[in-house]
């Protein structure tokens, strides 16, 4: 029975997305409530699979299904989930349902500067459609155990993405689309060299990821292979100097589908890091820790000083995240348990607070039809549930302890600082050097929210209603799963601590910190 | 020197084991309030003073069970659950120190509660006031309490959090909004020192229970506990407001009154001075490099506030100077190891007393007067408000340390210890007692003495009873407790199992020579402020006043340095990272794709055809991989 969950899960959205595309004509509203109820469908399926999970225990991947899919070259349609996917599954499904709700009304039309809407390029229903077929996409690539599988889903990602930036998005959505387009497909088809050369070269006749893991011996031969991968997921997560895609299409995008875009798909970057690149490639890892790190540490800081100074506000919340970025693949790199659980908990986190963010700033963006600070102030006064949302998903930004981002900076910091891992001195450095992103944020963040929320109320501000029932519905599940897992999250870590171990363990680093005081103690 | 007690596990329940609920209980007052919203806005501020109350029932409690503890029982942690596994559990640590904390954050806490109701009467928002301050005692109790540093650090940030929320209360004015930024921006730096200090005890031992340092810390290196110490000091200072850190507490007078009374002067700006107690036995050993640094701090702090001090108006930036002045003598008496942490906690004590209650003073003089702030403006107000003139009048003889008030025991303990290790040191605090006869002198002449010099429409009153009552509780602290504390040692008998004390008790002189000296300048002060502006006319618009003056109008030109320091210089690298971004890494890729597109504008209307181009891509992808597995496979 366990093996039918994935499959199932991955099987309702799509065929949901297919209802949803052959509804008749005009039926708008039924397509935004079917959708939702699928979303609500996958999500409930979700958890009650994660509350199955038996943890450590056992196989390392759980709920495995795997279908012979191409037999003459091994493809299979591998599915199965460690401690690290599931989580990363359950932020993807408790996200949709929440952007189906905020996206209501996105599709219908782009409100300007002058109050004019305008229609998009293509019809409601297809936008909603779309989004279910990404959902069972994004389940797909965290999923998938058979790296080809991986890397359909990692490229087929692309497309609904590419048209719900490019038919719903802003004044320049199709530069944005094209950027973002062109980015991926060209990270996109150094993976796939590498995915045929890691088959061709392993010569094991299977795409599985579990035979695969150590069988490249030959250090010059793992070096180019995870050259491949590495570049693949550096521009997906993106890290500095491959992330200009970034805040182009995420400020283009509708809010709903920028939460999707760096609270879920950028983190198959960083997830493919932490289980391709490190796992199935050690030695290169190791010999190309320091760049990785360097690099890490200036997205960290860069990604934080040109956050503070841009003035559309969806662009900001972008370049948070470079920032953000940069701290989960310093936590995976620097090779520790304390670093690669927090970067993993960071992963999680990030897409909770940096989806209430966008999601907030949506809400403004509605209101006044324009993404530039400068055209808010004293929003508090006429909508102080929508300024409270708005500053706590900021706080969160600025990982404020009591906040779940916090728990999982904090691990990353620590966690390098402390790594036993060869060049563990450059780890300190690191560790010091990103700390001092905790005084850049608490920069970009308040400042922002002193030019939009506070001051005397600008004169089209007057006229913003608060938030309505499913405004608030939208935030109100995201503002308590920051603050719970702020205060309690034992019970994400509990699931990722025996899936890192295992990654650890196939990187060959033992961490004696970590080992003595027990994993999961 | 005699060690602090062993820290045992709480397993009894009682009302030790129920402390929890001291956190928890105005945290969830913060939470109704902040839900229910507007529902909530006619008993509002009711529940708020309630939850602070029953925060103070616990503590009482809990410390009359402490005391029915031997001394070596007084230190009981309290487990609560695991944080984060395999690293820290949350935990608090009910001991003399945190109790004494705790009494003080919920008692004086709740007197300014009950205060804010009056004060806060006509203000549209005070349910959300007391949503802040309810959020601000849990926080503090939580910084206090817990039994750890990332609990404690959860705290720390906490009232950050409550301290940037009250201080723009009023945030549609844009002062309020830039000085509630700066507060937390300026903490945020403090922060790193903490932040980073805690990496390294973790690293270097394993933990960050308070429980675990004690038997670890014994195998550091000197080198280790000085990095950790002097990075535990920056976070003090942020939160203190201690040089270099200073520059955020004057403009956090934007905040309503009664936040500057609890949280920049009773409780929260003290914070830093219970790390360095709390940590002293860990990482601030008596004689060591970081100790020393940590009482230059306090006495170059307390000479700065001080001056700050004499040259100010504004009577709430007055005492703001005067805060940090006095928090100044708290480092001082801290940096001067065991000897000094009973002076310090004692001053810290009888100083949240004395300071709440001038602060509430003069936020009673400001309910009167139109919030007028200026004191050139106020002048002969103590015939028309008999009780705030008569409270802050306390106040003011605790503060200067008028022989036998509460503030002339724990002043003068700390002078006397700082004398007779450091005198260098101990000099400049008698120093800046002098400074403190002048400007606290200067500033009750020129408020409740002397002609009137009122605005046309002020009609100065005395205020209701609810807030006058909270001013007579807190200014009998200020008259008898630091006698109580301090003779015969009650305090640091009392602290002993928390931090220590040293082998031979101190004994308190009442005609020691740096104790004469104080009084003698304190006097020399007191007159000098009466010639100026006691005895002289006080002109209502302030004279341009001599280099120093200036010097201390403006905060020593903290601002100035700073700005030209930090912000312009962080202002230009952001407008260059900005234009590197846009010009440099994305001109490249916009160039790279249009010279392989064309051009890009032929790039941005290609639009539709990339759509048809990708399944192109992924056809020819599909090709590629069938054909080279095609390939593989025949091998």
């Amino acid at each position: 029975m366990s093996e039918l969950w994935l499959p199932i899960i991955m099987a309702v959205p799509v065929l949901g997305a297919i209802v949803v595309a052959l509804l008749p004509k005009g039926g708008d509203k039924l397509a935004k409530q079917v959708t939702l109820a699928v979303s609500l469908v996958v999500l409930a399926l979700t958890l009650v699979m994660a509350f199955q999970f038996p943890g450590a225990a056992g196989d390392r991947f759980k709920f495995e299904a795997t279908y012979d899919w191409i037999p003459t070259f091994g493809v299979h349609f591998g599915v199965g989930v460690d401690g690290v996917a599931l989580v990363l599954i359950a932020l993807s499904a408790v996200l949709v349902p929440i952007v189906v709700l905020a996206s209501w009304h996105d599709a219908d039309g782009v409100k300007t500067a002058d109050g004019t809407v305008v229609a998009p390029k293509r019809s409601v229903k297809t936008y909603f459609s779309l989004l279910l077929v990404l959902e069972a996409m994004m389940i797909g690539v965290f999923a998938a155990t058979d790296i080809f599988l991986f890397y359909v889903f990692f490229e087929a990602m692309l497309i609904p993405m590419y048209f719900m930036i490019g038919s719903y998005g802003g004044a320049q959505r199709s530069y944005a689309a094209v950027k973002f387009l062109l980015y991926s497909l060209f990270g996109g088809l150094l993976m796939l060299v590498a995915v045929i050369g890691l088959y061709v070269i392993a010569g094991k006749q299977t795409f599985m990821f579990p035979e695969l893991v150590g069988v490249i011996q030959d250090p010059a031969t793992q070096k180019w292979l995870f050259a491949g991968f590495f570049i693949a997921f550096a521009i997906k997560a993106p890290l500095w100097p491959v992330h200009t895609w970034l805040p182009d299409a995420a400020a283009q995008a509708p809010a709903g589908a920028a939460v999707l875009l760096v609270g879920v798909l950028d983190k198959v970057g960083t997830f493919g890091m932490l289980r391709f690149c490190l796992e199935l490639f050690p030695d290169a890892a190791k010999a190309f820790t320091m760049p990785i790190v360097v690099l890490a540490v200036i997205s960290i800081i860069y990604g934080a000083i040109v956050a503070i100074g841009q003035t559309d506000m969806k662009r900001l919340i972008a370049y948070t995240s470079i920032s953000h970025f940069g701290f989960i693949v310093l936590g995976v790199f620097a090779m520790s348990q304390v670093s690669q659980a927090g970067a993993t908990l960071y992963m999680v986190n990030h897409g909770f607070a940096t989806g209430a963010l966008f999601l907030a700033a949506g809400f403004l963006i509605a209101r006044r039809g324009s993404p530039h600070i400068a055209d808010y102030g004293g929003v508090q006064k006429v909508a102080p549930l929508l300024a409270g949302f708005f500053l706590i998903a900021g706080l969160a930004g600025l990982s404020l302890p009591g906040l779940s981002t916090f728990v999982s900076e904090f691990m990353v910091m620590i966690g390098a600082y402390s790594s036993t891992a060869s060049g563990s001195g450059a780890f300190v450095v690191a560790a010091i050097v990103s700390a001092t992103a905790v005084i850049l944020a608490a920069v970009y963040i308040l400042w922002m929210v002193q030019r939009t929320l506070n001051g005397p109320t600008a004169e089209p501000v007057k006229a913003f209603k608060d938030l309505n029932a499913r405004e608030i519905w939208v935030m109100a599940p995201l503002i308590a799963l920051i603050i719970g897992f702020g205060f309690y999250p034992k019970p994400l870590l509990d699931v990722i601590n025996p899936a890192v171990t295992s990654t650890l363990t196939n990187v060959h680093v033992d961490n004696p910190a970590i080992a003595e005081k027990g994993a999961g103690q | 020197m005699e060690s602090p007690a062993e820290i045992i596990q709480h397993t009894a329940g009682g009302a030790i084991g129920l402390s929890w609920l001291m956190i928890v209980l105005p945290l969830l007052g913060a939470l109704i309030l902040l839900v229910l919203n507007r529902r909530t806005d006619r008993w509002g501020h009711l529940l708020g003073v309630a939850m602070s109350l029953a925060s103070f029932v616990v503590a009482v409690l809990a410390f009359v069970e402490l005391l029915g503890l031997g001394e070596a029982e007084r230190r009981q942690a309290v487990h609560l659950y695991e944080f984060i596994p395999g690293m820290v559990d949350m935990g608090l640590l009910i001991d003399p120190l945190s109790i004494s904390f705790a009494l003080l954050i919920t008692g004086v806490g709740s007197l300014i509660h009950i205060y804010s109701i009056g004060y806060m009467s006509h203000d549209p928002d005070r349910r959300r006031f007391f949503a802040y301050l309810n959020l601000f005692v849990a926080a503090m109790l939580l910084l206090v309490l817990s039994d750890n540093y990332v609990g404690l650090f959860i705290g720390w940030e906490g009232v950050g959090l409550a301290s940037y929320l009250l201080i723009g209360f009023w945030q549609f004015k844009p002062s309020a909004a830039v000085a509630a930024k700066k507060a937390f921006v300026v903490n945020r730096v403090g922060d790193l020192g903490l932040l980073v200090g805690m990496f390294i005890v973790w690293t270097s031992f394993g933990t960050l229970a308070f429980a675990d340092l004690g038997t670890k810390v014994g195998t550091a290196s000197d080198g280790t506990l000085t990095a950790i110490g002097l990075l535990f000091l920056l976070g003090a200072c942020g939160k203190s407001a201690q040089l270099p850190l200073q520059s955020w507490l004057l403009d956090a007078m934007e905040g309503p009154t009664p936040v500057s009374a609890l949280i920049h002067a009773a409780t929260m700006v003290t914070a830093g001075v219970y790390l360095v107690v709390r940590s002293g036995g860990f990482f601030f050993p008596e004689g060591s490099p970081q100790a020393l640094a940590v009482a230059i701090v306090g006495a170059a702090t307390l000479l700065a506030g001080a001056i700050i001090g004499c040259a100010k108006d504004d009577i709430k930036k007055g005492l703001a100077g005067s805060t940090m002045s006095q928090i100044g003598y708290m480092m001082l008496g801290a940096g001067l190891g065991p000897v000094g942490y009973a002076f310090a906690i004692g001053h810290l004590i009888t100083h949240g007393f004395f300071k709440a209650n001038m602060f509430l003073g003069a936020g009673s003089v400001m309910h009167g007067m139109n919030d007028e702030v200026n004191m050139r403006k106020y002048g002969g107000l103590r015939k028309h408000m008999p009780i705030t003139f008569v409270t802050f009048l306390v106040g003011y003889l605790a503060i200067i340390g008028f022989p036998l008030l509460s503030g002339y025991f724990t002043k003068d303990g700390i002078i006397e210890t700082a004398v007779h290790h450091q005198p260098v040191l101990g000099w400049l605090a008698v120093l800046g007692a002098g400074l403190t006869g002048f400007y606290m002198s200067r500033m009750v002449f020129m408020t409740f003495f002397g002609e009137k010099r009122w605005d046309k429409d002020a009609h100065p009153h005395e205020s209701p009873a609810v807030m006058t009552w909270p001013l007579i509780i807190l200014s009998i602290g200020s008259l008898f407790l630091g006698g109580y504390l301090i003779l015969s040692n009650r305090l640091m008998l009392w602290l002993s199992p928390a931090v220590g004390r040293p082998e031979v008790l101190p004994e308190f002189h009442f005609l020691s020579t740096p104790g004469l000296a104080t009084l003698g300048l304190v006097a020399v002060g007191a007159a000098f402020a009466w010639m100026r502006y006691g005895r002289a006319t006080v002109p209502v618009v302030a004279p341009r006043g001599s280099f120093l003056t200036t010097f201390a109008r403006r905060d020593l030109y903290g601002d100035a340095i700073n700005e030209s320091l930090l912000m312009r210089p962080g202002q230009w690298l952001t407008r260059f990272a900005v234009y590197f971004d846009n010009r440099g890494i994305d001109g490249l890729v916009n160039g790279l794709a249009a010279g392989i597109g064309g051009s890009s504008g032929r790039l941005r209307r290609l639009q539709t055809g990339f759509a048809r181009t990708y399944a192109l891509s992924i056809l020819i992808g599909a090709a590629l991989v069938t054909g080279a597995l095609l390939l593989v496979g025949n091998i």
